[in-house]
């Protein structure tokens, strides 16, 4: 395989990481809006830290992004 | 390894930019070109590069925007707060709310750094959002750094607190014995990677989200007329990409608040 292709591939199949983000950010949100269903007066309260989690979970994706770029370009 | 490795990069970038150049005309759309760094003012000191950069041009600009707000909001301070007055004292209640929900009491000294902190992330972060700026925070090197520096000045003060006791951190108290022989791989290895995640974080957040508008920019003028789709689709996500800027510069705050209170607290 000449070398060019399987850095693509190589990008492409780094990409796929991006699947763990994607659940992991969406479970993070469906927790916020199940939990402030429940107790609407926690929304404050939860939607500081909410983000925290948002932040780590989606740092994951770009992660993967990273090691896809590092297989293109470096 | 890395002069070659730039030298062939840069040569395989120009090749692609005629390749580009010889099927789309003149429009050649490069997203990367905007993280380039360019030397304002040459200075050489005993071999070391210390040139003033567009980088270093705009962190400059950052930190006097900050400054510039702060002073303007808190000139003429009075009891019942202007416009400018408002924006200042709601960015000072931001940090402080969260110095102090994260940290606690204790946490009040390093306000002063937090504070710092967060505006300069968020203006150099904002800022980059100007057409034609530079997004400082878009460089590993930078965002390293400054995580690095938190790193182990977070370290440093662990230790002065509590001496030896201070690798409690990497064995909670009342864990049964035997769990030591993973947990304490698992938590040194934690808490080593926090410099590398918290500026990762933040300069991939910066890398990606200006990468995708310049994408997006390079398919609305290629297209033509139908150009008009990615300009709409362009308008929400460079709001997005605002909101980004704010959040990454929220985060990396709030994080060094977390570990700051790791290392006065420890668990």
């Amino acid at each position: 395989m000449e070398a060019d292709a399987a850095k693509l591939i190589g990008a492409g199949l780094a990409a796929i990481g991006m699947i763990g983000a994607g659940i992991g950010v969406g479970n993070v949100w469906s927790s916020y809006i199940s939990a402030i269903a429940r107790n609407p007066a926690s929304k404050d309260e939860i939607g500081a830290n909410i983000w925290i989690g948002f932040a780590v979970t989606e740092a994951i994706a770009l992660f993967a992004l990273i090691v896809a770029l590092i297989a293109l370009f470096a | 390894m890395a002069s070659t490795g730039h030298a062939e990069q840069a040569h395989n970038a120009a090749a692609h930019a005629a390749d580009a150049a010889a099927n789309h005309g003149d429009k050649v759309i490069d997203p990367l070109h905007q993280f380039e760094i360019w030397s304002i003012l040459d200075i050489q000191v005993a071999g070391l590069n210390l040139s003033f950069t567009n980088s270093s041009l705009w962190m400059v600009i950052a930190a006097a925007v900050a400054f510039g707000v702060m002073w303007v909001g808190l000139r003429n301070a009075s009891l019942v707060p202007g416009r400018m007055q408002n924006v200042a004292e709601m960015l000072y209640g931001i940090v402080a709310n969260m110095v102090r929900d994260n940290v606690g009491d204790e946490g009040k000294k390093y306000f002063p750094i937090v504070f710092t902190l967060f505006m300069f992330l968020l203006f150099g972060n904002v800022l980059g959002m100007i057409p034609g700026s530079f997004t400082f925070t878009s460089h590993l090197a930078v965002t390293f750094f400054m995580a690095a520096v938190i790193f182990i000045a977070v370290t440093v003060i662990g230790i002065v607190r509590h001496g030896t006791h201070f690798l409690r951190l990497f064995f909670p108290e009342g864990a049964p014995m035997w769990t030591a022989a993973i947990l304490v791989p698992i938590e040194l290895v934690s808490y080593l990677s926090r410099p590398v995640s918290l500026s990762v974080r933040l300069f991939a957040n910066m890398v990606v989200g200006h990468t995708l508008l310049k994408v997006l920019g390079g398919f609305a003028v290629l297209m033509g007329a139908a150009g008009v789709l990615p300009l709409a689709l362009l308008v929400p996500i460079t709001a997005l990409e605002f909101l980004v800027a704010a959040l990454q510069a929220y985060v990396f705050t709030i994080l060094t608040c977390i570990y700051l209170h790791d290392a006065i607290h420890l668990h």
